[in-house]
């Protein structure tokens, strides 16, 4: 069966060179570029941005919505979406705050039972792991749409979460020393909270590539039916999915309540955008199918780096927002445009 | 009909040259058209013929080269140019409106406006004017009728009525049979008869030979970004038409490989589903079966309920005479079954992956261990069954999205072969496929029951079905309605059979 005509056209195929070789994403490379070309400008504008201690600070304020985005990244590869993880953050943290030990609040259900930290940080994941959970259920099941149905899951949570707290915060009198390792301790220098982002990332990024799981995950979402006529699991992994980012959501709200040293309704509100926005930023496509976590990880660390620097120039909150919007806006239509071209 | 050998051809494109970067795609090509001639133009895919009509149609500009319509030079600055100067383009996939009228599509744009009032569309004219042209083409639909409501077919129908009403007198045709059926084809062919008549000229491009020798005057044949030829369509054989479009000798066009036929490997018995009744078969080691009939004749919905992919509301399947329940197309991949379904883009191939991942979706566990999977291995078994295979480009990581059709379908072929099925269920494994893939692909499936796999092969092209197939199943309305021995193999039975009917004894001589 061997054909001459084929061997013609050889010319066709460029031979890989340089990066092409490193089989990077051409996502990664631009978001990658538009990140240090930021990090190269602000510091010859503002010394103070190039310094350690800055930088520790942007990872630690990265770090909790970086978790989010991390498992939202696999979501929508799948082809989905999450908008329930900003009260998954909320609910969570009351959760784990009310069973720590000297933690109180007016809220009647928070009351004299506590646990010991480690396990009531368990019950806090175990409590987002099940939201996670039931909207993979319920996206599977019911077939509804994910934004539809993880923004009823959204409003309903949120509910809960008032219905818990009373709308009081839950507060610390004072709070345990391993609680607030959590979310303001330090290893080797280096905040938990980074520590646990890296653990995450690393794993998440092995998962999504190196992984029997993962694969099935990417071709969930660039071909449902595929998918499924090649024997893959397609309800199981996405509920498996889901179930992940409602864990990692969990861990961000258990995170957020120890380095506030507080449990309120409005922690965690607008966490699932930043995330949401960190991963498009970091090239995964909203239709399914494309996508990394290292892309994400770049994405969150643009965010945090444009709202870091903003807060160092003294912007207002409401330029930051302003500034946030147009570069999720520039990211999309970039996202839009890399689709078109991939069409023709 | 104006003999076109007499006149002055209505379309000639000459030295037509195009690059994309520096890749050369066409190296000045020549090619005429006559008032009222159907040109065929044949080539494998990848050979030039898209670039070509995209040219013609103004959608992309030429490097070099003429184009003179009617003696007059042209020249399109894009399609609304091309489309003023009569060029109509009918693509592959079909471009009408489905949520529309009909009437709306055919003067989509151009809507007919009040006298007096142009800002609102005048509906009493435009469904009359739509009338009109459906007439002339001798089409029986209304022209209210919301064009979703009807069958590939008829919106075909639709696309010429809309070339009509803008008075195309070239029209491109890009494999406008390909979903069609025998009785659609037959109305389509006697339409474009008719506009021949009327003095319209057809560009028409088909990977079926066998039509091109039907309704075309003459056929131009690209290889390479070059013209091979222009040849007599009529009197050309399809075996010859196929050697010059691939550039060597095929030794036949279905190279049927007889091989021994060994126990039986699956039995399905009264298999029933929403759209079967009762359907009872078996097949055999070395064995390719063929299963013919309409489309909607039950036969796609055959292959997904033994495969597991629709649930089955009655009926037992064994596979090596063991009962087994296929509940899941997982469970049917675990006895050894595999299907090429019908649409490679919507469920054969993750278009968006490489090629090497597709390769091994369907079985990973054979390169992963706990889940995680050993990415050599993966990469050096898919690379052996492109080789094996010839994809091109012969890449393992390439984006199978980026490969031509043909390329694609071996990829999903490969996809089964990874997985080790024994029983490979292909349902029209060769549509859209040209003609040097599809000979690859029927070689293959040939060499694959040649070493004891079962082959059930489901296809709407009958010289296919019945070249390739030791024995065939006709379906009709969800049940079996007849089977033949090779040696009982026509045209004519198959058809009665799909048809409801008993062949007569004649027809089955014939």
């Amino acid at each position: 069966m061997t054909s001459t005509a084929q061997m013609d056209r050889q010319v066709v195929e460029a031979p890989k060179r340089g990066l092409a070789r490193l089989n990077i994403q051409v996502e990664n490379i631009a978001s990658g570029v538009v990140l240090v070309g930021l990090v190269i400008a602000l510091s010859l504008v503002s010394p103070a941005f190039l310094s350690f201690s800055n930088f520790l600070d942007i990872a630690r304020v990265v770090a909790i919505t970086g978790i989010i985005a991390a498992g939202m990244t696999l979501v929508i590869i799948t082809g989905g979406i999450d908008l329930s993880v900003g009260s998954t953050v909320g609910l969570v943290g009351a959760v784990t705050a009310s069973l720590v030990a000297n933690s109180a609040s007016n809220s009647e259900f928070v009351t004299a039972f506590k646990l010991p930290v480690p396990l009531a940080v368990l019950v806090g994941l175990a409590v987002g792991s099940l939201i996670g959970f039931v909207n993979g259920l319920i996206i599977t099941k019911t077939k509804i749409e994910p934004f539809m149905a993880t923004l009823g899951s959204m409003i309903f949570v949120k509910g809960l979460l008032y219905l818990f707290t009373g709308g009081y915060p839950v507060n610390f009198q004072p709070m345990p020393d391993d609680f607030a390792f959590i979310g303001q301790g330090a290893l080797l220098g280096i905040p938990t909270p980074v520590w646990l982002f890296a653990v995450v990332v690393v794993a998440l990024w092995w998962i999504s590539r190196r992984t029997t799981v993962g694969r099935a995950i990417y071709a969930i979402g660039g071909n449902p039916e595929a998918a499924r006529l090649s024997g893959l699991k397609v309800e199981r992994t996405k509920i498996m999915v889901y179930t992940l980012l409602g864990f990692l959501a969990g861990l961000a709200g258990i995170i957020l309540t120890s380095r506030l040293a507080s449990a309120t309704t409005v922690n965690g509100t607008g966490f699932e955008l930043i995330a949401i926005s960190g991963v498009v930023i970091g090239g995964t496509s909203l239709v399914g199918g494309r996508g990394s976590v290292v892309g994400s990880l770049i994405g969150v660390f643009t965010v945090g780096v444009i709202q870091n620097a903003l807060n160092l120039f003294g912007a207002s909150t409401q330029v930051q927002y302003v500034v946030t919007g147009l570069v999720l806006l520039l990211a999309i239509s970039l996202d839009g445009i890399a689709r078109r071209r991939r069409r023709t | 009909m104006v003999a076109s050998s007499t006149s002055q051809p209505l379309l000639r494109m000459e030295g037509i040259t195009k690059s994309f970067g520096n890749v050369q795609v066409l190296h000045g090509v020549d090619l005429s058209v006559g008032r009222g001639e159907v040109l065929g133009l044949l080539g494998e895919n990848g050979a030039g013929k898209s670039t070509l009509l995209n040219i013609l149609n103004g959608v992309i500009e030429r490097d070099a080269g003429s184009i003179h319509i009617d003696g007059e030079p042209a020249e399109f600055a894009g399609p609304k140019q091309a489309q003023d100067a009569g060029l109509a383009f009918i693509h592959q996939e079909l471009s009408v409106l489905p949520y529309l009228t009909v009437a709306e599509n055919v003067f989509l744009g151009r809507l007919p406006r009040r006298r007096g009032a142009p800002w609102l569309v005048d509906w009493a004219a435009c469904y009359k004017q739509a009338g009109e042209i459906l007439e002339r083409l001798a089409v029986k639909i209304d022209p209210r009728t919301i064009v979703g409501r009807l069958g590939t077919a008829e919106q075909e129908l639709v696309e010429i009525a809309k070339a009509l009403s803008m008075n195309a007198r070239i029209i491109t045709m890009d494999e406008p049979t390909a979903s069609l059926t025998e009785a659609e084809i037959e109305r389509l062919f006697t339409l474009m008869r008719a506009l021949k008549a009327d003095g319209v000229s057809v560009v028409y491009v088909s990977h079926r030979l066998h039509e091109v020798a039907e309704i075309c005057d003459r056929a131009t044949i690209l290889r390479d970004g070059k013209i091979v030829s222009t040849v007599d369509a009529r009197t050309t054989s399809s075996h010859s038409l196929a050697t010059m479009m691939v550039g060597r000798e095929l030794s036949e066009l279905f190279p049927k490989t007889e091989h021994e036929r060994g126990r039986e490997t699956l039995r399905v018995s009264g298999l029933s589903t929403v759209k079967l009744n009762d359907v009872s078969l078996a097949a055999h080691q070395g064995e390719i079966l063929g299963i013919a009939g309409l489309v909607g004749s039950g036969r796609t919905e055959l292959a997904r309920a033994i495969f597991g992919a629709d649930s089955i509301t009655a009926g037992e399947i064994f596979v090596n005479g063991e009962k087994v329940t296929v509940d899941s197309p997982g469970a049917a991949i675990r006895h050894g079954i595999g299907l090429v379904p019908e649409d490679r883009k919507l469920q054969g191939a993750v278009l968006s992956m490489s090629n090497a991942h597709n390769i091994s979706l369907a079985r990973m566990s054979k390169v992963s261990r706990f889940g995680q999977l050993n990415r050599g291995g993966e990469k050096q078994e898919a690379k052996r069954l492109i080789q094996d295979l010839q994809v091109y480009p012969p890449r393992a990581e390439q984006e199978t999205g980026r490969l031509s059709g043909g390329n694609q379908q071996k990829v999903v072929l490969a996809k089964w072969l990874f997985a080790g099925s024994r029983i490979l269920i292909v349902d029209e494994p060769t549509r859209g496929v040209d003609v040097g893939a599809r000979a690859a692909i029927h070689g293959l499936l040939n060499e694959l029951a040649g070493e004891g796999a079962t082959i059930i092969m489901i296809s709407s092209d009958l010289p296919e079905v019945m070249g390739m197939s030791d024995r065939i199943l006709v379906m009709h309305e969800g049940r079996i309605a007849g089977e033949l021995a090779r040696k009982d193999f026509s045209e004519e039975a198959i058809v009665m059979y799909a048809s409801g009917l008993e062949p007569t004894k004649e027809g089955s001589k014939a």
